[in-house]
């Protein structure tokens, strides 16, 4: 079974739908003790970085001990960043710390409208099993102001004024700055490349 | 490059899709999730299901068309039409809804755009402005454009944008149904004064609209109706339009 984790950071409903349109039955665990049985971890959310202050030192202690374990781990849009050390959004508050780099927000300008809602490109940089069958110019759903930095984990950038990274990998650790359960077929292959993962 | 958007509304009362011009004189169009099924497949970037009978009744969004449009779909759904608490907007989002559109209720009680954006997050709360030209004044109508508030389009749209609001759905009264093109000087009037996304409807009736709508209108995404539920053109059709003209879509 796969863990959900609701850390009251928006809705799941999508989430557990696109997963479960894919075979895959997903389960909120109560507590961090919940999570030894999990097979890997979806880490969903919207909103504020803030939001993430409830997945406090016991929540992470037990994330990060999965995915010590090898088990695979997906960061969808909040959750992506939280991936990272931090975000100027909350600069007092940690982030998971298994991506290395800051997250910060996209500057606006006459043209560049922020938040940045809206259907816009993949560009890839690199191979990855996370966007297996993805290619350059797939477009996904995005709704957020703050992304992460462009580094050696980024697999895919999307531009909005400027390059950001649009989903990240580093082994069995993967994020998604976009909504995948609304990305249309796009997005199911990302979650069903997740699920491979997963074994 | 972040594309513009073709979104496609469902008016429903009593679990048919339904429309009207100037929000009068309705007909049937179908069944919600079969014309939802359709336009996905025809590569629709977004649904807005309208519960347009909601206000009036005070009946809430039906759960049951929520939930039966929601459950194929993976693409972004926004449910109107009678959320007037955090309760009508909860039982939305539960039947499926990503985003609830506030009219009438975000008029005569503002702190629920905060309430809902604080609980949701501001994607999730969709501010729907009803308007008519009176004069050189773009003035708001509530209660299904029947009756007149007090405020004008651009005020109210940057408020609702500092209460919490994650996009604004304008909607021209005088060009609703009409098919004689989208109001562009109250778009982007409206467009121009705020930072969120601006969705422009009431009025298509050609593929040029859109287009005009996208540049001079300075829309970030486009709203119709009755274009694509008689099959007059597909949403197919109308990307491969928008993109010959230099507009970027998803394709």
């Amino acid at each position: 079974m796969i863990a959900l984790i609701d850390y009251r950071a928006g809705n799941l409903t999508s989430v557990r739908k696109a997963f479960a349109a894919l075979g895959a039955d997903l389960f909120t665990p109560a507590s961090p003790a919940d999570l030894g049985e999990a097979a890997a971890i979806v880490v969903p959310g919207v909103g504020h970085f803030g939001a993430t202050r409830a997945l406090g030192p016991d929540w992470t202690e037990a994330i990060l001990a999965r995915v010590g374990e090898g088990r695979p781990l997906l960061g969808i849009c909040l959750g992506m960043q939280w991936l990272f050390e931090g975000s100027e959004e909350a600069p007092e508050l940690p982030g998971l710390g298994l991506l290395g780099g800051q997250c910060y927000k996209l500057p606006s300008t006459a043209d560049i409208k922020i938040p940045h809602v809206g259907w816009n490109a993949l560009e890839m940089q690199r191979d990855a099993s996370i966007v297996d069958t993805v290619t350059t110019g797939s477009q996904v759903y995005f709704t957020h102001s703050f992304v992460a930095p462009v580094t050696g984990d980024t697999v895919a950038v999307t531009t909005h004024g400027e390059p950001f990274a649009a989903v990240v990998q580093r082994g069995h650790v993967t994020g998604v700055q976009f909504h995948p359960e609304k990305s249309g077929d796009v997005g199911l292959q990302i979650l069903r490349n997740f699920l491979s993962l997963v074994g | 490059m972040l594309s513009k958007r073709i979104i496609a509304c469902l008016d429903v009362r009593d679990g048919q899709v339904v429309k009207g011009i100037n929000f009068e004189g309705l007909r049937t169009a179908g069944d919600p999730a079969e014309l939802a099924r359709r336009y996905n497949a025809e590569g629709v970037d977004e649904l807005v299901i309208l519960d347009i009978t909601a206000t009036i009744e005070r009946r809430r969004a039906l759960a049951d068309t929520i939930r039966a449009v929601a459950r194929e779909l993976f693409i972004p759904l926004a449910v109107g039409g009678g959320i007037r608490t955090e309760e009508d907007a909860a039982a939305a989002v539960d039947a499926g809804a990503d985003k609830v559109s506030l009219n009438t209720a975000a008029l005569s009680n503002p702190s629920l755009i905060t309430t809902l954006a604080e609980r949701y997050g501001s994607q999730a709360v969709l501010v729907a402005i009803d308007s008519k030209w009176e004069g050189d004044r773009a003035a708001v109508y509530v209660r299904s454009g029947k009756t007149p508030g007090d405020r004008d389009a651009v005020s109210w749209a940057k408020e609702a944008e500092d209460r919490g609001a994650g996009e604004i759905l304008l909607t021209s009264i005088d060009r609703d149904g009409t098919k004689v093109g989208f109001d562009c000087r109250l778009t982007a009037a409206v467009s121009s004064a705020v930072s969120i996304p601006v969705i422009a409807s009431g009025g298509a009736g050609t593929l040029d609209h859109f287009s005009e709508v996208f540049t001079s209108g300075r829309a970030d995404a486009a709203l119709a109706a009755s274009i694509f539920h008689y099959a007059e053109t597909s949403v197919e059709t109308l990307k491969q339009h928008l993109k010959q003209r230099g507009i970027p879509v998803r394709l």
